[in-house]
């Protein structure tokens, strides 16, 4: 077991390791047997987890008991006191008033776009997926989306400010064909997607993360952005202001 | 409710005791439901949980703080297990009770945190958030907890041959 590749092995095995690692690591697997009996043994484990039903769900009674035993009280709202309104439809009031607010908060496990959007930029980072037309020139690179699309995106190269255009890519975003521009910082690839606005969309800019992947969206002269990459949101942020 | 499985599950193989875990889970809804002002975004399912493991120690720092010192895994006590949970261990057989007990052997901090990977699928940012340690924390100690269990399965299993045979 090479020492140096034992956490990173894990890192790798909970899908939490970047491109460059994971491919270096890859290597590295091929040509050392314990490390991949090491992997292989916790593909084991973690097969026996989900078989062995280890998951223990709350059982049948422990919601109601929770609502029975929450305040009687309303806390955000105040409610007109009547005769007629009985303690149980208080409680059962609140435990609502506590689904919805709970339900109201940004989840970040539907936002179906975001989720969208990072997939394609994991997919982007597998082998020979990256680029469609590998060029930091962006009179190379924006002339090749036409005629694939019905839109031209802005291709701009940022090599001064330290984020050089890498390439292009057709994607397909949000229902429709996107443009996928790729730029590199350091050893981190930053993938950004651009797509006409449709009706559906907030113009406001937005920032968000997932599976260790930040995300912006923004809006600029009737196109949607979105800027997706491991680079953290500082850096990331450099890149969407160049855009704007 | 939500989340009120995960909430459950995690209390469950913290205190490693059914009627604890409900009055834990219970008590950390009252308290997310009173202290909900300070939820300052981001995920509520880790803020919940945070809120369910918090209380899961408090009440073993109270109840059974030789829960928290005692090194198991270092001498596997096989014959001890089933205490508590003799409901389920008849339900259970083969290598399914084998890792169960493995697993409640582990110490808390191994023990949560492949928890929150293997059963709840947590990134390691969100376990970061629950356990409130740093992301590196918390691959190093999955990688300690794998191996940890590891051994302590190849020692039940060993223990679970010579009583067979």
């Amino acid at each position: 077991m090479a020492d140096q590749f034992a956490p990173l092995l894990h890192a790798y095995f909970d899908n939490e390791l970047d491109l460059v690692h994971s491919l270096e690591l890859e290597e590295h697997l091929k040509r050392c047997p314990d490390c991949a009996q090491e992997l292989w043994s916790y593909q084991t484990l973690r097969k026996s987890f989900r078989d062995a039903n280890l998951y223990h769900r709350a059982p049948e009674g422990l919601e109601a008991r929770i609502r029975a035993a929450l305040p009687k009280e309303p806390r955000v709202v105040e409610m007109p006191r009547r005769r007629f309104l009985n303690w149980a439809a208080v409680a059962a009031a609140i435990a609502v008033l506590l689904v919805i607010t709970w339900r109201s908060l940004p989840r970040p496990q539907t936002d179906f776009l975001a989720q969208e959007v990072v997939a394609s930029h994991i997919r982007s980072l597998q082998p020979g997926h990256l680029l469609d037309v590998q060029s930091s020139d962006q009179h190379t690179v924006k002339p090749w989306f036409d005629g694939k699309i019905d839109f031209a995106p802005p291709v701009k190269d940022f090599v001064e400010e330290g984020f050089p255009l890498v390439g292009g890519r057709l994607d397909y975003i949000d229902h429709r064909p996107a443009a996928a521009l790729v730029y590199q910082r350091n050893k981190h690839f930053i993938n950004v997607y651009v797509w006409p606005e449709s009706e559906q969309r907030v113009k406001e800019q937005r920032v968000t993360a997932l599976e260790g992947y930040n995300i912006v969206f923004w809006e600029r002269g009737g196109m949607y952005f979105c800027a997706v990459s491991d680079l953290n949101t500082g850096e990331l942020g450099q890149l969407v202001h160049l855009f704007q | 409710m939500p989340h009120l499985d995960a909430a459950h599950n995690l209390a469950r193989w913290l205190v490693r005791n059914p009627a604890d875990a409900q009055d834990i889970v219970q008590e950390a809804y009252l308290r997310a439901y009173k202290f909900f002002s300070g939820f300052q975004g981001g995920d509520p399912r880790a803020w919940l949980l945070k809120i369910v493991r918090n209380t899961s120690y408090s009440f073993l720092e109270k109840n059974k703080p030789a829960s928290l010192t005692d090194e198991f895994d270092e001498k596997v006590h096989v014959t001890e297990t089933g205490a508590g949970n003799a409901e389920s261990e008849a339900v259970r057989s083969g290598e399914t009770r084998l890792l169960h007990e493995a697993l409640e052997h582990l110490p808390a901090n191994f023990r949560e945190i492949l928890i929150l990977r293997e059963l709840e699928g947590l990134s390691y940012k969100e376990i970061a958030e629950v356990v409130n340690v740093p992301i590196g924390t918390v691959m190093s100690s999955l990688a300690r907890g794998r191996e940890r269990l590891r051994e302590v399965l190849l020692r039940v299993r060993e223990k679970e041959g010579l009583r067979d045979g």
